[in-house]
C-alpha cells in the first residue's frame, strides 16, 4: 500500500512541475517532525510555487497548522530542510528570521487578534510597527483592508465584541495589511456563512492575481479549495497522500484521496487518533 | 535507581527553567532604549501601579494604625510611649513597607501579569506577533517588566508615608501621645540613608524578583486554562517565598552584624 | 481617550510618590541631619562603654549633634576608644569639654552625653582628630549594686 501511494505522489509532482514553470517560493525537503514521541511528519517533501495558491488539506490533527508553523520558523524540524527563496529557515539566525518573516504573514486558526486594542488598531499594528506611514495614510489603508473583508463598520469594536466569523475576517484583514509576499491562511473559511465565504474566496483569489502573492490555504472545505487552488496537497498518516491540480486530485484513483474528498467515514484514512482497537480497550481487563 | 533518574531529571529541568527565565529577562531588558516602548510602559504603569494604589494605601494606613496601637500598649508600660514615633517609622520603613508592598504587589499585579501574558500565549497572540516579525519580549514583556520595576518602589514609598500617618492618627489623635514627641523623636532617630534608603533598596530588589517571576511564569506557562491558573498560583507562591527569603538576607546585610 | 486618562493618572501616581518622598525627607528623617552633611571626628577613651553601640547618638543637653562612628579597643592599654562623628556646624566645643555615657530612661538606649567645658582665652576648641580627655564611663548596674552592698557592710 505505501508503495502505491508513493508512486502516485512522484507522478503528480512531475506533472505538477511541468505544469508550473515557475520558481518555488518554498521548498520542503524530506522533512521529519515529532511532537514528543508522536511522529507528525515522516520524511515529506513538497513545494509551494510562487505566485500561486496552494491548498493543504487533511484530517483534523494531522499537522496542518504544525506545517505552517514550521514554514514560519516557529518550530524546528527534527530532520530535513525548509527553504524560503532558497534560504534555509531552520538554520537562520533569529534576526535574519525576523527579516524574512516581514515577507510572510499568517492568519491563525484562532484569529489571534490582540484583545486589548480595537479592530482598527489591530490592523494598524503591523503598519505602525514596520512602516513610517503617516497616521492619515494608515487610516486609509486600514479602512480599505476592513472594507475588503466587509468589516469597515466594525472598526471601533473590541475583539471581544466580534463573533467568531467576524474575528477571523478581522484577522484576515490584519494578515494582509502589509501586502506580504506569502500569506498562510489557517482555516480562513471556518465559521463563515455562505456569503462571506464567497467573499473570502474571491478576496484570496484577487489578492493572488492582483498582487501576485503566494498563498497557502489550509482548509477542509473541499469545494472552496477546488475553486481557488492552483495546486493541492492532501496530508494524512504522516505523509502526503495526494498532490496535484484540483482536476488531477478529483480524478485521482487513490482510495485515500477519494475517501477524503467524499467525506466517507470508512476507508483507508483513519478517522481516529492512534489507539488500541476497541476490543483491546474494553476486553483488555479480562 | 528510579529515584536517582528522577532527581537528575528534575535538576536538569530546573536548570533549563533558569536558562529560559534568563533568556526572557535578557530579551526584555535589551529592549529598553526604544522610544516606542515609552507609551507602552506608561500604560502598563497604569495597570500595574495606579490600579494597585488603593490596596497599597489602605493596607499602609491600617498597618500603621495597628503598629501604633500595639506599640502604644507595650511602650506605655515602661513610660516610653514617646518612642512610639520611631518604633512605627522604623518598622515600616525598614521592614513592613517593602515586604508588605511586595507581597500585595505579587498578589495584585504579579498574578495579573502572569495571567495576561499566559492568556496571550494561549490565544496565539504571542505567536502572531512573532509571525509579524515583532519580538513579543520587546513589545509585550519589556514594558511590563519596566512598569513593575518602577512602580513597586514608588508604591513602597507611598505605603511607608501613609503608614506613618496612620500611626500618627492612632498614636497622637486617638491615644494622645504628644504630637511633638511622636514626630521629633522620630526625626532624631530615623536616618535617611540607613533607614529610608535601605527600605527603598529592598523594594527595588523585590520589584525585580516579583516582576521577573510574574512575566516568566506567564511566558513559560502551558497555554491552557489549567496551565495558566497553575502559573498564576506559582507566581504568587514563588514571589512571596522569594521576597521573604531575600528580606532576611538583605536585612542581615544592611542592619545585621557589625 | 483612554490612553490620555491613563497618562494623567500615571502622572498623579508619580506626583504622589514625590509627595511621599518629600514627607519622608522633611518630617520623618530630616531634622538632626545627622548622617548627612559634613562631619568631623573626635575620639574619647572610656574605661567601660557599657551598652554603647555604633550609631548611638551624641547629645548636648538632649540635642543630637552626632553619632558614634566606631568603637574599638586600643591595642596597647586595652581601653575602648570611641570615635564620635560630630556635625561640622557644632565645631566650637572647648578642650575642657567632657563626655559621659548616659542612659535615656531606666531601660533606654545608651548615648554619649557631651558636657561643654568653660572656655577661657588660652583654651582651644576641639578639632578633627582630637581626644577628649575628660570621660566618664557607663554606669554598670552590677558594679553599682556591688558598691551599695559594700558600703552597707562598712556601716
Ligand atoms: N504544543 C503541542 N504540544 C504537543 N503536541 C501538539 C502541540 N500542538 C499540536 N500538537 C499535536 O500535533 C498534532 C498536529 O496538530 P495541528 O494543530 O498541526 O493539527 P491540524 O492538522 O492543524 O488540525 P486541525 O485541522 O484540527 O486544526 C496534533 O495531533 C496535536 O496532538
Ligand atoms: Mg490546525
Amino acid at each position: 500500500m505505501p508503495n502505491e501511494t508513493n508512486i502516485e505522489y512522484h507522478v503528480s509532482i512531475t506533472t505538477g512541475n511541468s505544469e508550473f514553470l515557475v520558481k518555488n517560493l518554498i521548498e520542503i525537503e524530506s522533512l521529519s517532525f515529532k511532537r514528543g514521541e508522536r511522529v507528525i511528519y515522516d520524511n515529506i517533501s513538497l513545494q509551494i510555487p510562487a505566485g500561486k495558491t496552494t491548498a493543504v488539506m487533511g484530517p483534523s490533527g494531522i499537522g496542518k497548522t504544525t506545517l505552517l508553523k514550521l514554514i514560519g520558523g516557529q518550530l524546528r524540524p527534527d530532520a530535513g530542510d525548509i527553504k524560503f527563496k532558497q534560504e534555509s529557515i531552520p538554520s537562520m539566525s533569529r534576526s535574519r528570521l525576523f527579516k524574512v518573516r516581514r515577507q510572510m504573514s499568517m492568519l491563525f486558526q484562532s484569529g489571534a487578534l490582540f484583545t486589548e486594542m480595537s479592530v482598527f488598531d489591530n490592523i494598524a499594528y503591523p503598519l505602525r510597527e514596520h512602516t513610517q506611514l503617516s497616521e492619515a495614510l494608515i487610516e486609509t489603508v486600514v479602512l480599505m483592508k476592513l472594507q475588503a473583508v466587509g468589516l469597515r463598520g466594525a472598526s471601533k469594536l473590541m475583539p471581544s465584541e466580534l463573533s467568531g466569523g467576524m474575528a477571523r475576517r478581522a484577522a484576515l484583514a490584519r494578515a494582509i495589511a502589509l501586502d506580504p509576499e506569502l500569506i498562510m491562511y489557517d482555516e480562513p473559511f471556518a465559521g463563515q456563512d455562505p456569503i462571506s465565504m464567497g467573499v473570502l474566496v474571491k478576496l484570496i483569489k484577487e489578492l493572488n492575481n492582483a498582487l501576485n502573492l503566494t498563498s497557502v490555504v489550509v482548509t477542509h472545505d473541499v469545494t472552496e479549495v477546488m475553486s481557488i487552488a492552483d495546486y493541492v496537497y492532501i496530508l494524512a498518516d504522516k505523509r502526503i497522500i495526494g498532490a496535484g491540480t484540483p482536476e488531477q486530485i478529483r480524478q485521482s484513483d487513490s482510495d485515500l484521496v477519494q475517501q477524503f474528498l467524499q467525506g466517507k467515514a470508512d476507508g483507508p484514512v483513519p478517522f481516529h487518533y492512534p489507539a488500541n482497537t476497541l476490543e483491546q480497550e474494553f476486553m483488555g481487563a479480562n | 535507581m528510579e529515584w536517582l533518574a528522577n532527581l537528575g531529571k528534575s535538576t536538569l529541568d530546573r536548570f533549563a527553567a533558569v536558562g529560559r527565565a534568563s533568556y526572557v529577562l535578557a530579551g526584555s531588558l535589551i529592549a529598553v532604549p526604544q522610544l516606542k516602548n515609552v507609551p507602552l510602559t506608561i500604560k502598563q504603569m497604569y495597570v500595574v501601579g495606579v490600579q494597585s494604589l488603593s490596596i497599597i494605601m489602605v493596607s499602609g494606613l491600617f498597618i500603621g494604625m495597628v503598629m501604633a496601637l500595639q506599640g502604644y500598649t507595650i511602650l506605655v508600660d515602661y513610660g516610653a510611649e514617646g518612642s512610639l514615633g520611631p518604633m512605627v517609622a522604623l518598622s515600616i520603613l525598614r521592614e513592613l513597607g517593602p515586604v508588605v508592598t511586595a507581597l500585595l504587589f505579587a498578589g495584585r499585579a504579579g498574578s495579573a501579569l502572569t495571567a495576561e501574558i499566559g492568556l496571550m500565549k494561549a490565544t496565539e497572540q504571542l505567536s502572531s506577533l512573532e509571525m509579524m516579525a515583532i519580538d513579543p519580549l520587546r513589545r509585550i514583556v519589556a514594558p511590563r517588566l519596566w512598569a513593575g520595576l518602577l512602580s513597586m518602589p514608588m508604591l513602597t514609598v507611598i505605603f511607608s508615608a501613609v503608614g506613618i500617618l496612620g500611626g500618627h492618627l492612632v498614636g497622637v489623635e486617638w491615644l494622645g501621645v504628644d504630637a511633638g514627641s511622636y514626630w521629633s523623636i522620630m526625626q532624631s532617630t530615623v536616618e535617611w540613608n540607613a533607614d529610608v534608603m535601605n527600605g527603598v533598596i529592598k523594594s527595588i530588589v523585590f520589584a525585580f524578583v516579583v516582576t521577573w517571576i510574574a512575566i516568566f511564569k506567564g511566558y513559560d506557562s502551558v497555554p491552557t486554562s489549567e496551565g495558566i491558573s497553575a502559573a498564576t498560583t506559582q507566581t504568587v507562591v514563588y514571589s512571596s517565598l522569594a521576597v521573604l527569603g531575600l528580606d532576611f538576607v538583605l536585612t542581615a546585610i544592611m542592619f545585621g552584624i557589625e | 481617550m483612554t490612553s490620555r486618562k491613563s497618562e494623567i493618572l500615571v502622572g498623579l501616581f508619580v506626583a504622589l510618590t514625590i509627595a511621599a518622598t518629600l514627607m519622608l525627607a522633611m518630617n520623618v528623617a530630616s531634622k538632626g541631619s545627622v548622617g548627612q552633611g559634613e562631619t568631623y571626628n573626635l575620639y574619647a577613651k572610656f574605661d567601660n562603654i557599657g551598652g554603647l553601640k555604633v550609631r548611638s547618638s551624641v547629645k548636648v543637653g538632649g540635642v543630637t549633634i552626632g553619632r558614634v562612628e566606631s568603637i574599638h579597643l586600643d591595642p596597647e592599654d586595652f581601653t575602648p576608644v570611641v570615635t564620635l562623628s560630630i556635625v561640622k556646624q557644632y565645631n566650637a566645643f572647648p578642650e575642657t569639654s567632657s563626655v559621659s555615657i548616659l542612659t535615656s530612661g531606666l531601660l533606654g538606649e545608651q548615648y554619649v552625653g557631651l558636657q561643654p567645658g568653660f572656655s577661657i582665652d588660652d583654651i582651644e576648641n576641639l578639632a578633627e582628630g582630637d581626644y577628649i580627655a575628660d570621660t566618664k564611663s557607663a554606669l554598670v548596674l552590677e558594679d553599682l549594686i556591688g558598691q551599695f552592698l559594700f558600703s552597707r557592710d562598712n556601716d
